[in-house]
């Protein structure tokens, strides 16, 4: 399209302006951590000391790992609502296979594996469950919704069942079995940090990877994007949607390992309604819910965001009532500051392309 | 230029559209003449759309004013102008295919009273006489969904006219039609205009503007070109005004020579769920370096046909792809591989990624092709990929980061057409590639087609235009009803045997 000089001129002025504009909106999860960092460092002394700080990222990390897990989902313009109970679950998995071993009545004995087995296990089961749901998702034409709705109703009552709702106290296992160390996971520290906070990051950029360099995290892009066109595409829509709700319940399953490890014990109820400080995290750092768009760096801070917000209301005193509250107005007012993003974007490139 | 003469019953004077960057409309004068049918043309990007949204009051101009009747108005919404007598039947039909005619005519305007029930007997009435009104035996009772589409076309325009429009702005009413069905809409207008109703007609069909056209006014880059009486102009004409020079009619070079077939299909047959066949019985080759054109109405099979070939259908039948058998059940992205790709027919459906990157959209069916170690992506070749694909198709684009909407409908279809390029297909589909491009972009589209077959890849389009497919097709084929109906060379094809094939079996 030709447009004159003075038109040009006119157009960079207006661009320049906006641009500003659309770069603090694309900044804005990292402006929202430093006001919020600003604000309790003020508020609260003593809040950015060192032992406060990793306490604070342990309790990130829980939610980091279900909100990482989910960013995928979420690109694809679904959602999995199951992954609290799944993390429930896991939790229960694990602790029944370190108290009380896997039975086998036929020989009247019971089998107890050592931790190195344990979580290897309770990570497949975790990720089954997600593979279950994505089949039911894509087989069946369930909506995802409506599956994990489901999804999360049996696994979080599965989980009820394994004890009978009773709680498997001392995970940390029996010198004669052979199973000792399942606590460590949850205490024991690399270089000062524990090892929770390292896994964060480990799986922050393995996901981070895949979402960049690999054909997979392309094809979730293209999904959530135009289904039609990804399909038309040679993009394999079932098989990527099946390993999709996988890494979701895979991710899960990690974050259900750290909290019984840190707790030593796992109760069934672990986890209810942590899928929605997860989704609220994927939503903050940027990620559609209509999919097609989103950062897996995003989520990361939506999640320090979120974890920080929570932990520094509750050190100002103020209370539970309240934080509530301001934890669903931030969500909002995320969501209206996204659609105005995106909005300006979508001009910003226009003009751009003129 | 500038009388106020008594026929002309919209008069808009200077008008601009200044969008944050860009100019759609410069100063504009328009004019539009009472009981006659006003036929707007420019390129895609020339401001016909724009300055019909203005008309139709959908947007308001940054400059200039509106004069209807001579009386100075401006529309702040479309019910402005519709109370003005401005009707606009939009390009994308607005019906709901579960309401009856009368619902769907009436809808946001019931015929109905505080709380009293809705009068159906008189919105019966009313639509009762607006098809009598427009020569249509449709029940007003009818589900809309059981009208074909030339009807529902009507329904729309029933539903301007039930507002009591006097200006009826019809936006491309025909690319939907099948031939008969556009004869109808032609009947239908002369009507019209003989009823005093003056129309607007935006098409980019030349031979459907001379046939149907009183007056033309062409739009050049958002400034008003010239005007005329259609009687006084010929189709050559209009093309020069619009491109500013002579168009080119055959773009094959004589003795184009084939190699072995690199598609070859028998018996394909395909029955959807409602048991009804869609592609019956199809048997046909397309050769490496031959372009073969596929012609038939909307409905005809042809979408279906291809759907079949790339494995988005269950289908019966043998496909060979290049010399390898291809089993029905492979899917797409394993056809992908062996060298068959689609262009499918709507882009915004089925065609881009909206939000994603032009890059991105370019390298979705390729990615295999440039992986590190068979894993990770190969951002140095894959931008290499797509710089050099930008170039070849000549795709005018700033940034390959830009996100593909921002791109102009012709420059969205070359980068769909880039992305099954760099996929190094042997067959290429391309399902009625020039829909909803202007005419400068269809050239384009043709001569890359023509390049393609001469670097050996079989290339196998459809199109619902006859003067398209005698310019670019070595062979054509004719589909009818799922069936196969004509498979004729082009040098011996003429368009009245293409049409009589098209119709057959109807």
């Amino acid at each position: 399209m030709k447009t004159s000089q003075n038109t040009a001129s006119q157009q960079s002025s207006v661009f320049s302006g906006e641009s500003l504009l659309l770069l603090a909106l694309k900044m804005r999860t990292f402006i929202a951590l430093f006001l919020i960092l600003a604000f309790f460092t003020f508020m609260v002394p003593g809040f950015l000391a060192a032992s406060s700080v990793v306490i604070m990222v342990k309790h990130i990390a829980i939610n980091a790992f279900l909100a990482l897990g989910i960013t995928f989902v979420i690109i694809t313009a679904g959602i999995d609502l199951s992954i609290g109970a799944i993390l429930g679950f896991c939790g229960m998995v694990a602790g029944w296979l370190i108290t009380k071993g896997i039975v086998l009545p036929m020989f009247g004995i019971a089998i107890f594996p050592s931790v190195w087995l344990v979580v290897p296990i309770v990570l497949v089961i975790g990720g089954l469950i997600g593979a279950i749901n994505g089949i039911l998702i894509t087989r069946y034409n369930v909506a995802p919704f409506i599956c994990t709705l489901g999804t999360m109703y049996i696994v979080r009552g599965a989980s009820m069942l394994l004890s009978g709702g009773e709680t498997f106290t001392g995970l940390s296992g029996n010198e004669q079995l052979g199973n000792t160390g399942f606590e460590l996971i949850g205490s024991a520290k690399l270089l000062g940090l524990p090892y929770a906070i390292w896994m964060m990051f480990i799986l922050a950029g393995v996901i981070a990877y895949i979402a960049k360099r690999t054909q997979f995290g392309r094809h979730v892009f293209a999904i959530g994007d135009n289904e039609h066109s990804a399909e038309l595409s040679g993009v394999k829509v079932r098989s990527v949607k099946v390993w999709v709700y996988t890494i979701s319940g895979f991710c899960a399953a990690i974050a259900g390992i750290v909290v019984s490890s840190q707790l030593v014990a796992s109760h069934p109820a672990t986890g209810v309604s942590f899928e929605m400080n997860a989704i609220a995290a994927v939503v903050l750092g940027g990620t559609s819910l209509a999919g097609g768009r989103g950062t897996i760096m995003g989520t990361l801070i939506g999640a320090f965001v979120i974890g920080i917000l929570a932990d520094g209301l509750v050190m100002m005193g103020v209370s539970e009532f309240w934080q509530m509250v301001i934890k669903g107005v931030v969500i909002i007012l995320a969501v209206i500051i996204d659609q105005k993003q995106s909005r300006l974007q979508h001009k910003a490139a226009i003009v751009q392309q003129k | 230029m500038s009388q106020a003469n008594a026929d002309v019953v919209i008069r808009a004077e200077k008008i601009s559209m200044i969008y944050p960057g860009t100019i759609a409309l410069n100063e504009v004068d328009y004019r539009v003449y009472r009981g006659k049918v006003n036929v707007i043309i420019g390129e895609n990007g020339a401001g016909k759309s724009t300055l019909m949204k203005i008309l139709a009051g959908v947007q308001q101009p940054s400059k200039g004013t509106i004069y209807l009747n001579d009386e100075a108005v401006s529309f702040q919404h479309t019910r402005d102008a519709a109370a003005k007598g401005i009707g606009m039947v939009h390009q994308e039909l607005n019906l709901f295919g579960n309401l009856t005619v009368a619902e769907n005519i009436f809808l946001g305007r019931e015929k109905q009273h505080g709380l009293m029930p809705l009068d159906t007997a008189e919105q019966h009435r009313v639509t009762a006489e607006l098809m009598a009104r427009l020569d249509q035996d449709i029940a007003p009772s009818e589900l809309l969904s059981n009208l074909k589409v030339g009807q529902q076309q009507l329904i729309e325009i029933a539903k301007a006219l039930a507002d009591e429009a006097d200006v009826l702005i019809l936006d491309e009413p025909t690319s939907a039609l099948s031939k008969t069905e556009v004869e109808l809409l032609f009947k239908v207008i002369r009507d019209l205009t003989a009823q005093g109703v003056s129309i607007i007609y935006i098409s980019h069909r030349l031979e459907e503007l001379m046939a149907i056209g009183d007056h033309i006014t062409i739009l050049r880059d958002g400034h008003f070109q010239s005007e005329a009486e259609v009687k006084d102009i010929d189709v050559p004409w209009i093309v020069r005004e619009m491109l500013g020079s002579d168009p080119v009619s055959n773009f094959l070079k004589p003795g184009r020579e084939f190699g072995k077939p690199v598609l070859d299909v028998k018996n394909i047959k395909l029955i959807n769920e409602m048991g009804l066949t869609l592609v019956d019985d199809v048997s046909m080759d397309v050769k490496s370096g031959e372009i073969v054109g596929v012609y038939g109405l909307m409905g005809a099979g042809r979408t279906e046909l291809m759907e079949c070939l790339l494995g988005l259908q269950e289908y019966s039948g043998e496909v060979e792809i290049a010399g390898h058998k291809v089993p029905a059940k492979m899917d797409t992205s394993d056809r992908i591989r062996y060298g068959i790709c689609l262009v499918p027919e709507d882009r915004k459906k089925n065609g881009i990624f909206p939000i994603s990157s032009v890059s991105n959209n370019m390298t979705i069916s390729s990615l295999w092709r440039r992986l590190k170690h068979r894993f990770s992506i190969d951002d140095k070749a894959e931008a290499e990929a797509v710089t050099s694909a930008i170039g070849d198709l000549s795709i005018k684009v700033s940034s390959p980061d830009i996100e593909i909407r921002a791109l102009s409908g012709g420059n969205q279809q070359k980068v769909v057409i880039g992305r099954t390029l760099l996929t190094s297909p042997k067959v290429l589909l391309l399902d009625e590639p020039t829909r909803g491009i202007d005419i400068g972009a269809k050239g384009d589209v043709f001569e890359m087609m023509v390049k393609l077959s001469e670097q050996g890849i079989g290339v196998l389009f459809s199109t619902s235009d006859l003067k398209e497919i005698m310019a670019v097709s070595d062979r054509i084929l004719v589909m009818s009803g799922g069936k196969l109906t004509a498979n004729i060379a082009r040098s011996e094809a003429t368009e009245s045997a293409l049409v009589s094939a098209s119709a057959q079996g109807l």
